[in-house]
């Protein structure tokens, strides 16, 4: 932080970004994992006494199978799907992460890598929409 | 066993492979996807799929704390980000046609890469020459020094990307960082600072697993139920790992988790060889 301001008005607002975007990051982890552990203690509480059945892969129900279902579901009050919802919290951090750099590239007129960010970003919400699978 | 029991044990393990896997900087996946398939006979998928979700949570948290001090380059990150989510797209989807079996065989390998890769002596790489597409992309950048900042040029920039679309393969087949192939595309192949790269690739590992992430969820590899004391293991125990880092003295513990890392590659290989996984 000591150099802040010893390199001049560019460097400055280089590291205004590099602060928002750790505390970006490190908001999203923890509010992602502050749900994960809520729910995660709950479905032990509901859970914990059942035996442990993952040698076989059966693939998760279609109501944890989407970001679309995971939501109704979670609302319905299930508990497996509100830490599948605080997982899904956690998958959009490095997403709203590349969000912000398109803000920034945009900032400075470097249209080149506001289409190279902007490329990142379909890529991504194709994976999360299904990536045309279902 | 019961699930409680089971996943008590899984929170255990997974915090204590974060921790040594910051530690030594082979970073936590590697030995979680081993841990939960050998010790505790879980399918390879599920494996896979929680540990892709502790593999954003320890590079998101890390990063947080990296950015900061401001070594990582954010438009070599972007550009190399287009090559590492391509690749973890196509190797998300090799994941779901390949035979689990054939994956067990090529995390072994990876295993044993990583192993040998974190044990040999580093060699310092001179600065590079200023080059086209460098130049071009706009890749050159500065970085703190004790001196004020201090420019520095990247190279064969081709190359580079080329080797991070391995990298995004290898971490949607396997739900690893693949930081130890970011590292060498950035470090030896395009001759960024040391510094420079290992953040860099810290920054890149959370987007390019957040690829992977929705091919597995629609896949139904993301068990709620595994997914969760993993994650809530690896993370904390990644970023104790980080804290220690300032003045611990690693080396003989490299050399441990080096040997313990290429034997669980040798039981991965030959336990996707018998076809027990």
């Amino acid at each position: 932080m000591s150099e802040q301001f010893q390199a001049g008005d560019t460097r400055w607002s280089e590291q205004r970004v590099d602060q928002f975007i750790g505390n970006l990051l490190r908001i999203g982890v923890s509010i992602a994992a502050a749900v994960v552990l809520v729910a995660g203690i709950i479905y032990l509480w509901q859970h914990g006494s059942q035996p442990a059945d993952n040698r076989v892969f059966q693939g998760e129900p279609a109501e944890l199978r989407s970001v679309r279902a995971v939501f109704k579901t979670t609302t319905h009050g299930n508990t497996a799907a509100t830490v599948q919802f605080g997982l899904l919290l956690l998958i959009a951090t490095p997403i709203a992460r590349v969000i912000f750099s398109v803000y920034v590239f945009a900032r400075v007129r470097d249209w080149l890598y506001v289409g190279i960010t902007l490329t990142v970003l379909a890529i991504l919400l194709y994976s999360l929409t299904g990536g045309g699978l279902e | 066993m019961s699930y409680l029991a089971v996943a008590l044990l899984l929170w255990a393990g997974s915090f204590v492979a974060g921790l040594l896997g910051s530690l030594t900087g082979l970073g936590g996946g590697v030995v979680v996807v081993p841990l939960m398939t050998l010790a505790f006979g879980i399918d390879l998928r599920y494996a896979v799929g929680a540990s892709l979700v502790s593999v954003i949570a320890t590079s998101s948290g890390a990063a947080a704390a990296y950015v900061k001090q401001g070594y990582s380059n954010l438009r070599v990150g972007m550009f190399l980000e287009i090559a590492t989510t391509l690749g973890a797209l196509a190797g998300a989807y090799l994941a779901s046609y390949l035979p689990t079996s054939w994956i067990a065989m090529i995390f072994g390998l990876v295993l044993l890469y990583s192993a040998w890769l974190s044990l040999r002596s580093r060699r310092a790489t001179g600065p590079a020459e200023p080059d086209r597409w460098a130049t071009r992309l706009r890749l050159d950048g500065t970085m703190p020094t004790a001196t004020g900042h201090e420019a520095y040029h990247v190279r064969n920039v081709p190359g580079g990307f080329g080797l991070m679309f391995v990298a995004g393969v290898l971490s949607g087949l396997l739900g690893i960082g693949s930081g130890a192939v970011k590292v060498l595309a950035m470090d030896t192949v395009m001759r960024l600072p040391f510094k420079v790269s290992t953040t860099t690739s810290n920054f890149m590992i959370g987007v390019t697993a957040a690829a992977s992430a929705g091919v597995y969820l629609s896949r139904g590899y993301i068990d709620p139920g595994l997914a969760m004391p993993v994650m809530l293991g690896v993370l904390p125990g990644a970023l104790l790992g980080t804290h220690i880092l300032g003045g611990a003295r690693v080396g003989a513990l490299r050399a441990v988790f080096a040997t313990v890392v290429a034997v669980l590659g040798i039981e991965m290989i030959y336990n996707g060889w018998t076809g027990k996984l």
